[in-house]
């Protein structure tokens, strides 16, 4: 997109992609994250977790803006969204 | 590539009790997402984390004050607010938060609710309404919409219910909102809000029940009442609270409906202390 001037607030509402992190455990698969995704990062996939819940799963990391819109969603605290993410 | 990576210092986890997790809420179920707006507006007030109190009744939403890293009470069905006003005045430093559902606060908790509301004691009540009584098995209750189905009124309700935000207004709330639980980010400010505001603070959740009340209203999926919300509810803030009753095909009126200043109960008990003791010299 071209811009005719620089937004005042470019710093503050930049988009920040982070790493999202889903916890296998807590996840039941209430695909609100999948549905909610801005940017379709998230799917349902045919994964089942020792519940038996089908997992929701990353699927394209580079789509993600980083909104955290996944994250206050989830009613089972399952998704962690990290910045700056480093494998340990 | 779904990862198990636990995150300990991320803000939703550091104060909820981990080995409690996962939490026994259906899938979809609109208490999870309350209550992590509640737990990054306390975060977001920068209020201290000791001087919080989080109550509870009975029911789903209940189970609420079991899951928190807070010092936190499971009080008896529908006695969670005059427990917490006994708190507030025992300890009037504390912060007291009442987390707790609809059929608690407003069926058989509906006596204390008005009559904390009049006397405007100092706490923070949230209200998740998902319009039934979820853990029993989806019965009907004073919050489910006219006609809506449930599981003793499979013909449809015939009840009028409780305009909640106009019940508490009218009973002498300071603070009184609704939002449901797909407007977080607004959620998450409006408890912000009335935790730092004195007085009584009433702020009404609307959240999803997608395996009682949803599947007998043809909502069954988590997300099909959330498209429902998406679609029909309207931001109306400052609306008079008379107006925003719930219907089950009208419009949801979401908000801030109410937000003034009145002497708290707690000054007013400063007051006939005062009296009592000029009398007394």
């Amino acid at each position: 997109m071209k811009l005719w001037r620089t937004p005042f607030d470019q710093a503050e509402k930049a988009t920040r992609p982070a790493k999202v992190l889903i916890d296998k455990d807590r996840c039941k698969g209430c695909s609100y994250c999948v549905e909610f995704c801005p940017r379709g990062a998230l799917v349902l996939s045919d994964e089942l977790n020792p519940k038996g819940y089908t997992l929701a799963a990353v699927a394209d990391e580079s789509k993600c803006l980083g909104c955290g819109l996944c994250d206050i969603l989830c009613p089972e605290f399952a998704i962690h969204l990290v910045l700056n993410f480093t494998e340990s | 590539m779904t990862s198990s990576t636990k995150v300990e210092e991320y803000i939703t986890d550091s104060l909820l009790r981990q080995d409690r997790m996962p939490h026994i809420w259906c899938p979809g179920c609109g208490i999870g997402p309350a209550v992590g707006c509640f737990i990054r507006a306390i975060e977001s007030s920068g209020l201290d984390q000791d001087k919080i109190a989080l109550i509870s009744g009975i029911g789903c939403t209940g189970r609420v004050a079991g899951y928190v890293k807070l010092d936190s009470f499971h009080t008896t069905h529908g006695r969670a607010l005059p427990f917490a006003m006994g708190l507030g005045l025992g300890n009037p430093e504390l912060n007291v938060v009442v987390f707790s559902g609809d059929g608690d606060l407003i069926a058989i908790g509906g006596n204390h609710l008005i009559h904390t509301a009049r006397r405007n004691v100092d706490m923070t009540v949230i209200c998740l309404n998902n319009f039934n009584y979820g853990m029993t098995g989806g019965q009907m209750g004073p919050t489910t919409p006219l006609n809506a189905r449930s599981n003793t009124s499979p013909y449809g309700n015939i009840e009028y219910p409780f305009n909640v935000p106009y019940l508490v207004a009218a009973s002498g709330a300071t603070y009184v909102a609704r939002w449901t639980m797909l407007h977080a980010r607004q959620l998450e400010w409006s408890i912000a809000e009335a935790l730092t505001k004195p007085g009584f603070s009433f702020i009404e959740v609307l959240g999803p029940c997608p395996t009682l009340y949803g599947r007998m209203n043809k909502m069954a999926r988590g997300m099909d009442s959330l498209n429902y919300y998406k679609e029909n509810s309207v931001v109306r803030n400052g609306a008079d609270p008379k107006d925003v009753d719930l219907t089950s095909d009208g419009p949801i009126v979401v908000g801030k409906f109410v937000d003034i200043e009145r002497p708290t109960f707690w000054e007013q008990c400063q007051l006939v202390i005062d009296r009592a003791q000029a009398k007394k010299d």
